[in-house]
């Protein structure tokens, strides 16, 4: 057990798993010599070799591309694209190929890769390197989406999603790659995907989250309990696609107040979909209208003012206390 | 300061062997068993029928749209014809005398350009990736099946065909540049057939040939003449061997024509001059083929070929009658749920059951829980 951050973590999956299985083949830009630029491959060139860890040109379309026929002959491999703001070079790639392979070949040819990239606001970044654009992703069919929202589970969701036999896109909150520390244990941890988790249970109202936002919606329920005594249950989603609704309909069937966090767009945003479903599955038990607390349907600013678009505690603790006074 | 000339290679060779004519340079003949010769010929034969056949069941709405090959049938089977069969094809979507080739059977073609996915199941023993429609995007798929062989140590060869159109999309760069970067064995064989739709080769590029696009990414590029069939062979033979011993990637610019429309819904009357498809009509492949089997190899005669052409016709009316007796099989709508991920994630199974329970008239009343 070592009390290490999501940097460290999301490394120590990739040692791991490159030790057991030698289909494991990392590619992208930096990620060799100099360990990625934010440090994730840290020594993995060093300990496995310019054959397993291939520092690209800078080409994304290339990486991933190279990547699906790497999958296709049955290697593993676990690409890099530097920030999601240029996974778009590569989109077609995903969604023309990656994404249909197996449906195209009826089963031939799989695509068990994994394409990591950090997504999101808060380091104070240049344009195209801070926007939270899982939508895309969650939206084709034949694709997993699947962010983590600490070093723990950070581990073991790319440990399951490197040994998943379908392509994942692996968002990594970049605000939360250094933000903190947590007890991570040496031997093998999975997350199974397609499954979402209970962090706080509450019998007030229903948070749904993940990723980045998870802090604030925790500290927000944290505050909330403190001041106003308001049980918040908290739902970590993990995955985003294929979403998984039993957790929260279960959990807004008890509380009968819901609220949806995250960082992206709200229009077309991921909480489009969970509110659908909590419509769909959980509406006579709704005792108020489903609050969104999400990005602004804006670009996201540059960082001099990304403090007002990104969700923060103060939102998050306003928009429940006005669904509690409903 | 002076300028100095930088040495670059610029060296872009075209090969011909057997000219418009049917006229052979011997010297440049490439050694070619009897039986091999007679095997390319049968199945450029059975190409051009087929293409004649599935242009009739277009036509008369039993199949949808598909993409005709006529005229390029040397340079699809003069390059395929080089590879053996643990090796790799990746295609676009207009090889099906090279498909054919590689084991696809009409049959399968067939269900696939009537709209059933089970038509681009590729089978097991198969080493072919399926059709890619999005242009050029297949050539980075070639490069890392390549990379891939490489890496378990095998010396088999991947060989991806794309058209001139393709050489001025990104993934074109992007696939010549890593499959140079990284010297994998791929042989990328450009159909330069002379229009991309209703586009010219010559607003395409103002490159003088494609094939010189490849010194751009340090590897060999060779231009053939690709209504040539022994030019087109001796071109991929030499860069399948030089892939198989680790000498990296070549790109080959077929130049050919394209003498039928883009695909059954376009009509090339709108972009371009009967006169020019004569021309090229003129430089067919299968005649000036046919003419050295019969005259320099003694091979062919005018009777063995209509022999060829009554045993063709049957076989690609046959492959017609298991298509259709296979797609009245093959009526499951529910099936559009499978291969989509490897286990049927929960709301699949939900909608799964939706279309199952309309399909089964089962109109039970959908109760709020």
């Amino acid at each position: 057990m070592t009390n290490i951050t999501m940097v460290q973590a999301l490394n120590l999956a990739l040692r791991q798993e490159m030790e057991k299985d030698d289909g494991i083949i990392l590619l992208g830009e930096d990620v060799g010599v100099d360990g990625g630029v934010f440090r994730v491959t840290e020594g993995l060139i060093e300990k496995f070799g310019e054959q397993r860890v291939l520092d690209t040109p800078l080409a994304e379309s290339g990486i991933v591309g190279m990547s699906i026929g790497m999958a296709a002959y049955g290697l593993r491999p676990v690409c890099e694209i530097q920030f999601s703001g240029f996974s778009y070079l590569s989109f077609h790639q995903i969604e023309s190929h990656a994404s249909r392979l197996r449906w195209r070949s009826q089963g031939r040819f799989h695509v068990p890769m994994v394409v990591r990239t950090p997504y999101g606001g808060g380091v104070r970044a240049l344009e195209h390197h801070s926007e939270s654009r899982e939508a895309f992703y969650a939206h084709m069919p034949g694709l997993k989406m699947v962010i983590p929202s600490g070093p723990r589970i950070a581990r073991a969701l790319l440990v399951s999603a490197i040994r998943d036999p379908d392509p994942v896109i692996f968002f990594e909150p970049k605000a939360l790659y250094r933000a903190f520390r947590e007890e991570v244990p040496d031997e093998e941890e999975t997350c199974p995907l397609g499954k979402s988790r209970l962090v706080l249970e509450g019998e007030d109202l229903t948070m749904i989250s993940y990723g980045a936002m998870m802090r604030p919606s925790l500290d927000a329920a944290s505050e909330l309990k403190d001041k106003d005594g308001i049980r918040v249950e908290v739902i970590d989603l993990v995955t985003i696609s294929p979403l998984d609704d039993e957790l929260f309909v279960q959990s807004v069937k008890k509380t009968g107040r819901a609220m949806v966090i995250h960082e992206a767009p709200r229009s077309f945003g991921p909480g489009a979909e969970i509110v659908s479903r909590l419509v769909e599955k959980a509406f006579f038990y709704l005792e108020v209208p489903i609050s969104r607390v999400t990005g602004f349907d804006i670009l996201i600013p540059l960082f001099s003012r990304e403090n007002y678009y990104l969700p923060n505690v103060q939102r998050i603790v306003r928009s429940a206390r006005q669904l509690l006074k409903t | 300061m002076p300028r100095n000339k930088i040495n670059i290679s610029d060296e872009i060779e075209h090969l011909s062997v057997l000219n418009e004519k049917g006229q052979l340079d011997k010297d440049l003949e490439p050694e070619i068993s009897e039986t091999l010769l007679l095997n390319i010929h049968r199945t450029m034969l059975l190409g051009r029928r087929f293409d004649e056949r599935l242009l009739n069941l277009q036509r008369q709405g039993r199949i949808g749209t598909f993409a005709p090959i006529t005229g390029q049938e040397a340079a699809q089977l003069g390059a395929v014809a080089v590879l053996r069969s643990s090796d790799w094809m990746v295609p676009s979507f207009r090889e099906t005398a090279a498909e054919i080739w590689r084991g696809r059977t009409m049959e399968s073609l067939i269900l696939y350009y009537s709209g059933f996915n089970e038509g681009g199941r590729i089978p097991d023993d198969m080493n072919n990736l399926p059709v890619c429609v999005p242009v050029a995007t297949h050539l980075l798929h070639a490069v890392g099946l390549a990379w891939a062989l490489g890496y378990r140590k095998k010396d088999d060869v991947v060989m991806t065909f794309f058209g001139d159109g393709a050489t001025s999309e990104g993934d074109f760069h992007e696939g010549l540049n890593f499959a140079g970067v990284y010297r994998t064995p791929v042989i990328f064989v450009c159909q330069n057939n002379q229009w991309a739709i209703s586009v010219p080769r010559s607003k395409q590029t103002r490159s003088q040939t494609l094939a010189q696009k490849a010194l751009a990414y340090g590897i060999p590029g060779l231009q053939v003449d690709g209504n040539d069939l022994l030019a087109v062979y001796s071109a991929a033979k030499e860069a399948v061997e030089r892939a198989r011993s680790g000498g990296g990637p070549t790109l080959i610019e077929c130049v050919t024509y394209r003498l039928m429309m883009h695909t059954t819904a376009d009509d090339p009357k709108r972009y371009r001059k009967e006169e020019e498809v004569q021309e090229w009509v003129g430089r067919d492949p299968l005649p000036r083929f046919q003419k050295y089997l019969i005259e320099n190899k003694k091979l062919l005669s005018k009777e063995k070929i209509d022999r060829l052409e009554t045993e063709i016709k049957e076989e690609i009316q046959a492959a017609v009658e298991r298509a259709e007796e296979q797609k009245s099989k093959l009526k499951e709508p529910l099936e559009m749920f499978d291969h989509v991920y490897a286990e049927l994630p929960k709301n699949l199974k939900e909608q799964k059951a939706q279309l199952a329970g309309e399909l089964s008239g089962n109109k039970k009343e959908d109760g709020h829980d």
